[in-house]
């Protein structure tokens, strides 16, 4: 089975990141781009029957920092 | 003064955190590898060094807190002994729970290196004591994430608490309140973005750094 986890920073975090992507987008040219923030999407490759408990658990302990961040799971197969 | 100092793959400054305790109390550290699950007997001190260990890969810091040698770290600094974080250092003591908040990419984009000045904001601290309150003092830092955040009724507890070790006196990275170094609730843990082990002896310019490790000494010293 498969997981894909998207870790985003939560909002009120300053995202400097996607701050420079939203100036280059509009030295690009695209106007109207009123705010970006940029994430994590991070594949995992997992033994048939792992618990979602367990995937959540992979997040809490290393895959996000939820002092800064959000973590959403989405399993495939 | 019995020390150690952490070495992770992609540590860079253990070295020279190791030249300075040795300078200041004579006697070499530990250099402790991350794959060890205990450290040495009877620690004073441990030092987190800076660098990119990990490569800085998932966030700066994360897999270096995970590794075994963090547990023992965490044991250590339980029953009191002093731990020092520098720059990924710091990273890693947030990353690994013993110190709030997180280091964000700086504000500004950019890996900032230079001298800073800073704002001795607490001299009580184990790590302060050889300086004095409100004393403007000069440490180089070099990183690109070292823009402190934390939510702002932990920024209030830090600033109640006299937690906030150390201020930029100028904007340097976004840092919420400027913080530049703060110590955890039982004050035996430091963790602080700017190197003071690069700034010990004249030969380096400047040694506003070397009075951290000279008033540890002396609190240990003190309490022996």
């Amino acid at each position: 089975m498969k997981a894909r986890v998207f870790v985003t920073l939560k909002s009120g975090v300053l995202d400097p990141q996607g701050k420079a992507i939203q100036h280059a987008l509009d030295g690009l040219g695209f106007s109207g781009v009123n705010d970006v923030r940029a994430g994590k999407l991070i594949e995992l490759d997992l033994a048939d029957g792992t618990s979602e408990a367990d995937i959540d658990a992979m997040c809490r302990k290393l895959l996000a920092n939820t002092v800064i961040e959000n973590y959403k799971i989405e399993t495939v197969g | 003064m019995k020390s150690a100092v952490i070495v992770f793959p992609g540590s860079n400054c253990d070295r020279d955190l190791a030249v300075a305790l040795e300078q200041v109390s004579g006697t070499a550290p530990a250099m402790v590898w991350h794959g060890e699950s205990e450290l040495p007997e009877g620690l004073d001190l441990i030092g987190v060094p800076g660098g990119f260990s990990y490569g800085d890969y998932l966030r700066s810091g994360a897999m270096a807190a995970r590794s075994p040698v963090m547990q023992a770290v965490a044991q250590a600094a339980a029953r009191g002994a002093y731990v020092l974080g520098v720059c990924n250092g710091f990273q890693v003591l947030t990353e690994a729970g013993l110190l709030p908040g997180a280091l964000l990419r700086n504000a500004g984009m950019h890996f900032v290196c230079r001298d800073v000045s800073l704002t001795v904001e607490n001299s009580q601290s184990a790590f302060t004591s050889r300086y004095a309150a409100g004393e403007e003092i000069r440490i180089p830092v070099a990183h690109h994430d070292g823009n402190y955040f934390a939510d702002d009724a932990t920024l209030d507890r830090l600033e109640g608490e006299g937690r906030v070790a150390f201020r930029y006196a100028e904007e340097v990275n976004g840092s919420a309140r400027r913080i530049a170094g703060i110590l955890n609730d039982a004050g035996n843990v430091l963790g602080m973005m700017p190197h003071p082990e690069r700034v010990v002896e004249p030969a380096h310019g400047n040694v506003d750094g070397r009075r951290l490790f000279e008033g540890l000494l002396e609190g240990l010293m003190a309490r022996a």
